[in-house]
């Protein structure tokens, strides 16, 4: 059979085809069936923590942070509660990194504050003494691209039914709601207000003249963000 | 028909050579760069605070891997095939219009993918999906270069005239196949301004999978991109040129065989040890840590019928250092293939995953085996292409240790280092509590870093010797006759 397939191309690749395919067909497939389900607790990404995620991922944070907590005690210890399918549900993409050349990330909105934020970003070792990590001036200068973040808001609610403007019960047993705007302006305006609740813990007073003027520097989304990993 | 040996065609085959030598130095470099920032975090910013931006570890990580995987390794993979496709089926480039066109616009398509990733990585336009970070715009340009080096394979083989398929054709077909299966369904997102009615930058896209379900399908890709990228072609090469050096007679056909299909079938498997203990189904972990194990079987019957080739004339490794470069690189090829499965053990897994023991592992692989296998690869073309000998046999046999030393420095720095991060991170005291801050188990591992760099530097002082000795070749070495290529290269002092 083999020695019939070398001396036939067109089969061999469509012999290859088929035992590569297989694997994917057993181990891939069945878990698309079962789409990933949202846990009590877990809410879509609003316009600036979105934005935030933009600049998580420009800047490839996820090359040396995961968002994964491991089922150990010694990682329970150190930060939190491990990871569980659900709470990763409106992730796209997800961002669980391969590698923690730094700490993990998937609860630090839990134990960072705004303020240890801003001073880590600017300089990482003033904060936490032998730390590798570089530092990012530049997010305290470029501004977030929010209109990006509203289109990928508008798409995946049109075509993930991502539920936006929508009741979400929490864990407390409240109800909790995502606003997605109608236009593009309302999409600024509410991510400015977002923005101010951000500044005000901020001492940097260029990224608090930006925010007053209306403009949103990277930083400002990216604590957002930083803030809604819980 | 007029009687007389064929003439092949090298011009593609040449192209796809100066990609591989350049993009080597320039996707070893970034990751030098990148090794002494680890080491010495100011360097960072050596290019000014103002350039930090770009100088900055975390946007250089991405464009370090991708140059070398997609830049490199591709290079290399394409300038073999453009070179030992021909040979193998009996048929030259120059008999087919069609195909030497279609050979080109593969080369020119593919710089101008080059260009755009280089660009759009530095500014930090990527999905963050690892070797899958291409936005939408440059994955259709992607699969079209794919679609034109199909076109090819499969144009050259229709008018072969060895009608039975060598083994490495076999292998260049499974890659063909497998890149293109796995990028195309790891690829798929939809471009948000397009969705939106024209909001936001028009280049942006978001991924068709979210959470767990896209976890899975980027290992399954990330991982697969690996045995379809740094495995089945590179084996490919190997089943050509070792035995086209030494002389020798595959020693085993049966035993290519079983390697062969083995690993077709095997391999695919083994994604899910890239997500053991995490929220992926359990079932689907354990048969990613089991086939990972059953994965050394097929592995080592490629090296083993390599190094078995050899049978008998042992003397060659001493005497040529080409042929120590394709023994070297089968040896790193057990070593990590062994390696492989055993962090893929669950509780391996536990502590090595996250660590630098992954990275170490990475790297000589790719150091090792890849890179030492087509440099071999190169080595043994260019004489044949450039009807000149190889301008230094010395200066490959300086490149070799170099290298060699570079690689295990990087990779026992790296052992040592993902193994006392992973215990450290775990490490309780006497109550019970963490024994350790995060940052105390960074600043334990400077050493491991500055010694991985050096490694790292060596392994590219290296390439600068072998981009030398092959521009030398190219330019002024000894012209060579038809008659002394039959077997061993020939090479000068």
């Amino acid at each position: 059979m083999f020695h019939w397939l070398e001396k036939h191309p067109f089969f061999f690749a469509v012999a290859v085809f088929l035992t590569i395919a297989f694997a994917g067909l057993i181990e891939i497939l069945p878990n698309f069936a079962e789409a990933s389900r949202p846990v009590i607790g877990t809410k879509p990404y609003s316009t600036l923590e979105l934005a935030g995620r933009h600049v998580y991922i420009k800047n490839s944070c996820n090359a040396c942070h995961s968002q994964l907590v491991r089922p150990f005690k010694s990682e329970t210890d150190r930060y939190g509660h491990y990871s569980l399918s659900g709470e990763y549900a409106y992730d796209r993409p997800f961002l669980w990194g391969s590698k923690r050349t730094g700490p993990d990330l998937m609860r630090v909105g839990n134990y960072r504050t705004t303020d240890w934020h801003e001073n880590h970003m600017k300089d990482p070792a003033a904060v936490v003494p032998g730390s590798i990590m570089p530092a990012y001036t530049w997010m305290f200068k470029n501004t977030a691209d929010i209109d990006t973040a509203y289109a990928e808001m508008l798409t995946v609610n049109k075509v993930f039914k991502t539920p936006y403007n929508t009741e979400l019960p929490m864990a407390d047993g409240s109800k909790a709601t995502v606003k997605m705007a109608a236009t593009l302006d309302e999409a600024h305006t509410d991510a400015l207000e977002e923005a101010k609740v951000i500044v005000a813990d901020m001492k940097d007073q260029d990224v608090k003249d930006a925010v007053a003027a209306g403009k949103i520097p990277e930083i400002v989304a990216l604590i957002a963000y930083l803030n809604s990993l819980k | 028909m007029e009687n007389r040996p064929l003439e092949y065609d090298y011009t593609v085959a040449k192209m796809f050579m100066l990609t591989t030598v350049l993009l080597g130095i320039v996707g070893m470099l970034v990751g030098v760069i990148l090794a002494w920032e680890m080491a010495f975090p100011a360097v960072n910013t050596i290019a000014g605070s103002g350039l930090a931006e770009y100088t900055n570890f975390s946007r250089l990580r991405p464009l370090h891997t991708d140059a070398v995987i997609f830049g490199f390794t591709l290079s290399g993979i394409w300038a073999t095939w453009y070179y030992v496709g021909q040979r193998v089926l009996k048929v030259s480039m120059a008999e087919s219009k069609f195909l030497m066109f279609l050979g080109k616009l593969h080369f020119a398509l593919y710089l101008l993918v080059v260009v755009a990733v280089v660009g759009s990585l530095l500014m930090g336009i990527t999905t963050s999906k690892e070797y899958a970070e291409f936005e939408w715009p440059i994955d259709i340009a992607v699969v079209l270069v794919w679609v034109i080096w199909g076109m090819s394979i499969f144009g050259l083989i229709g008018i072969r005239r060895e009608k039975s398929l060598y083994i490495s054709i076999w292998y260049y077909i499974a890659t063909f196949l497998g890149i293109a299966m796995l990028y195309l369904f790891n690829n798929m997102e939809i471009p948000t301004y397009f969705a939106s009615g024209g909001i936001g930058s028009w280049y942006h896209s978001v991924s068709m999978y979210s959470g767990t379900n896209d976890a899975l399908v980027q290992w399954w890709y990330g991982h697969n991109a690996v045995a379809f990228g740094f495995t089945v072609p590179i084996v490919a090469m190997i089943y050509y040129f070792l035995p086209k050096e030494s002389g020798q007679a595959v020693y085993s056909y049966k035993l290519s065989l079983l390697a062969f299909w083995g690993l077709m079938f095997v391999y695919l498997w083994a994604g899910g040890h890239h997500l053991l203990f995490s929220t992926v189904p359990d079932w689907m972990q354990t048969m990613g840590s089991v086939f990972s194990v059953v994965l050394i079987l097929p592995s080592w019957g490629s090296a083993i019928n390599m190094l078995l080739t050899m049978k008998g004339e042992w003397q060659q490794v001493a005497s040529s250092p080409l042929i120590k470069f394709m023994i070297l690189a089968s040896t790193f090829y057990m070593f990590s293939t062994l390696e492989g499965p055993i962090q893929a053990i669950k509780s391996v897994n536990a502590l090595a995953h996250f660590t630098d023991w992954i990275v170490g592992h990475v790297h000589d692989g790719v150091l090792g085996w890849v890179a030492f296998m087509i440099m071999a690869a190169l080595f043994h073309m260019a004489p044949r292409v450039f009807k000149r000998e190889i301008y230094s046999k010395s200066l490959m046999n300086t490149q070799f240790w170099i290298q060699t030393l570079g690689v295990v420095l990087y990779f026992t720095s790296m052992w040592i280092a993902g193994i006392t991060q992973g215990m450290m991170w775990r490490a309780h005291d006497e109550f019970g509590n963490l024994a350790y801050s995060f940052i105390d188990t960074v600043a334990v591992l400077h050493p491991y870093f500055t010694i991985r760099a050096v490694g790292g530097t060596l392994y590219l002082v290296g390439m600068f010797l072998f981009a030398f000795n092959m521009y030398k070749t190219m330019t002024s070495s000894r012209r060579v006759e038809e008659s002394e290529l039959q077997n061993a290269s020939p090479m000068g002092a």
